[in-house]
């Protein structure tokens, strides 16, 4: 599903260049679940920025189902972006002007989807995160837990075969973000690839593969360059 | 999508009115005021009679100096008025499907009620032919017939106004009024009348406004009634008497015909060039001849009605609006900016570039659509306000419609080119770098 090979981030200002990733070689399988874990300004985040196509990378080839992404145009990039990817932020990054279902309708509306199967959508993903009830609030008047399902929901309504995970229950209570896991893990089990960065270590637990970034680079990249097998899954955090 | 981003819009203008209501007023005020300085221009240059311009001559016959022309910034130019003998010798030809001489004066009118005070009334001494040929509307009576020409009786049309001073809002027709120590008779009453240059009067002030009293142009002579007009005289002459003026060199009446085809236009210019010809041959008209017959749009562009320095004042509104772009775009920019990090996120949610250009596009031809209303109202209480402190332009009718779409027009789009660079700016961000500081 996800294959980066040799991939490098540099950012440059006149006076500093910093590299974010140095020659990142991982692969994701199709319904993984992935932690990618590691200390601050190890560019955790600039892999999920790249890995989300927010970003391009300097150099190295990204493969998404098997397509070359580093070759496309912004548009392209906004459609697989749209189709098979989901966002899921630590902050939620809810419109905080729209409620709950316009939220979620969001994604939809740039997919070109007509206004029933949006509605059907909708109210299908805000069902299976438990919010079917609150589409017409706004985002203020639900607490975290619900946000970020809200914002899960969203990810969800446009049936993504890859979810990225940043710091999903960061801002989080250890009940809620316990509940948002359970979510994830269902969601998951439902056969959507998910790779999560964390700093939590008890969550990273939960996920099939833990991936650990240093400087930029795997820390330990044999061992976990590779997926592993469905039936060999290591639950194992990397210390 | 367009009905979803005008929502968006909606609501993001809403959400902020304070800096919304800023960028309205800056696009309104660029553009009140520089549709006020149109809307004058346009008065001022546009057609004033379009049904029949190309048919209505000013007819011109250079008897002036044969030192020096009469108009020194255009030596190729007659002069902008008729000697009064030539008048009446071009009153003689029989081409014209109609043609009139005038002159403008005053009278002291003197109504027969106590309650009203006389006042004075600028009139205009003219053929019967006037009204027909500039289509001068009638509320009540009409044009005074053939004889009263001939005759030069005592007749007069009167202006809407000053029969509502003299009479109330009666018909006056068969009524009299004393002009000066003679009285008139009442013939017709003219209508609400207000073209928006007075085309057939340019030299005495292209808005002035219509007269309200008309007398038959042969009283002038048999009344010995001044000229409240220009009085231009090159030749060096005892003018003691009012004949001596009648019989001088000096041009002082203005004279229009109507020539329907090219034609009759053609075979009216032979007459005039014989006719000169045969002054010439009296001695007069020393300079090479010079007969010019001037449609409507011409005569104004003779007598530089929207001259250089109107054009100037144009350009001068469109740099005041052009001012208040540039402040519509720093105030646009800096809403845009605030939202960056919704920008980032729609677009990690897969928004184009197209998809957010034309999002915020909308959003700014929004508010140039809410600016051109302001601008509207501005731009007509600004046309109030040019009537004010310019009394001669009273008659400046205000905005047609081709104005209020060129309004709307130059808002919405003054507003879209003020957001092209923010927008543009806005779709250049990269998402990533806002989507955690949401």
């Amino acid at each position: 599903m996800l294959d980066m090979q040799d991939i490098s981030r540099v950012y440059r200002t006149d006076l500093v260049e910093t590299h974010a990733l140095r020659g990142l070689n991982l692969s994701v399988d199709g319904g993984e679940f992935v932690a990618v874990t590691g200390p601050s300004g190890s560019g955790k985040t600039t892999f999920l920025n790249i890995a989300g196509l927010l970003e391009s990378a300097t150099s190295g080839r990204y493969l998404l189902d098997g397509v070359d992404v580093s070759t496309l145009n912004d548009n392209q990039r906004s459609r697989i972006r749209n189709e098979k990817i989901g966002f899921i932020f630590q902050s939620f990054n809810l419109i905080p002007d729209l409620n709950i279902f316009d939220n979620v309708d969001v994604p939809l509306r740039y997919r070109g989807f007509g206004g029933s199967e949006r509605r059907e959508r909708i109210e299908k993903a805000l069902e299976q995160v438990g919010l079917a009830a609150r589409m017409k609030h706004l985002p203020s008047q639900l607490s975290g837990g619900q946000q970020q399902r809200a914002a899960i929901a969203r990810a969800l309504a446009g049936s993504p075969g890859f979810l990225l995970a940043d710091e999903p229950t960061g801002n989080l209570d250890s009940l809620m973000a316990r509940q948002v896991m359970d979510l994830l893990e269902e969601i998951n089990a439902n056969g959507t690839t998910i790779v999560m960065v964390t700093h939590d270590p008890e969550l990273a637990r939960r996920a099939h593969r833990n991936v650990q970034l240093l400087d930029g680079q795997l820390a330990s990249p044999d061992l976990f360059a590779r997926p592993a097998a469905a039936d060999e899954v290591d639950l194992q955090p990397v210390a | 999508m367009f009905f979803y981003n005008l929502r968006l819009a909606r609501m993001s203008l809403a959400k902020q009115p304070g800096l919304t209501a800023l960028m309205v007023a800056a696009i309104g005020i660029g553009v009140g005021a520089c549709m006020t300085i149109v809307t004058y221009v346009y008065a001022l240059s546009s057609d004033p009679i379009p049904e029949k311009s190309d048919a209505l001559f000013a007819v011109r016959v250079d008897s002036w100096s044969p030192d020096e022309p009469y108009w020194n910034s255009k030596p190729e130019e007659a002069p902008e008025q008729l000697t009064h003998r030539d008048a009446m010798a071009l009153l003689e030809s029989t081409i014209p499907t109609r043609h009139a001489a005038m002159r403008k004066a005053v009278y002291t009118v003197v109504p027969d009620s106590d309650d009203v005070a006389p006042f004075l009334n600028v009139a205009r001494m003219t053929g019967r032919d006037f009204f027909e040929m500039f289509q001068v509307p009638f509320l009540y009576g009409g044009a005074w017939d053939e004889s009263a020409d001939a005759s030069a009786e005592s007749v007069v049309v009167l202006g809407r106004e000053t029969n509502e001073k003299l009479f109330g809002d009666t018909n006056s027709v068969g009524e009299t009024v004393l002009l000066g120590t003679e009285r008139f008779t009442v013939v017709g009453v003219i209508d609400d009348w207000q073209p928006a240059i007075l085309f057939y009067d340019l030299n005495n002030g292209e808005t002035n406004p219509v007269e309200d009293i008309f007398v038959p142009f042969t009283i002038s002579d048999q009344r010995e009634i001044a000229t409240a007009g220009n009085t231009n005289c090159w030749k060096d002459e005892q003018i003691d008497t009012y004949w001596d003026l009648l019989q001088s060199e000096c041009v002082i009446v203005q004279f229009w015909a109507e020539l329907e085809t090219p034609q009759q236009k053609a075979e009216y210019q032979t007459w005039l060039d014989n006719y000169t010809e045969g002054q010439k041959a009296l001695g007069r008209f020393e300079r090479p001849t010079n007969n010019r017959l001037s449609t409507v749009t011409e005569w104004m562009k003779v007598n530089d009605v929207a001259s250089n320095e109107v054009l100037v004042v144009m350009w001068v509104g469109f740099l005041f609006l052009a001012a208040c772009l540039v402040n519509t775009i720093g105030l646009i920019l800096a809403r845009f900016i605030a939202k960056a990090p919704v920008i980032g996120l729609r677009r990690a949610l897969g928004a184009s570039k197209g998809a957010i250009f034309r999002q915020h596009l909308l959003e700014v031809a929004l508010v140039g659509v809410v600016g051109g209303v302001l601008g509207l109202v501005l731009s007509r209480l600004g046309v109030m306000g040019v009537r004010r402190m310019l009394s001669d332009a009273d008659r400046l009718t205000g905005m047609n419609l081709d104005l209020l779409l060129l309004t709307f027009g130059i808002a919405v789009l003054s507003a879209i080119l003020a957001g092209l660079y923010p927008t543009w700016r806005v779709c250049q961000m990269a998402p990533a770098g806002y989507l955690k500081t949401q």
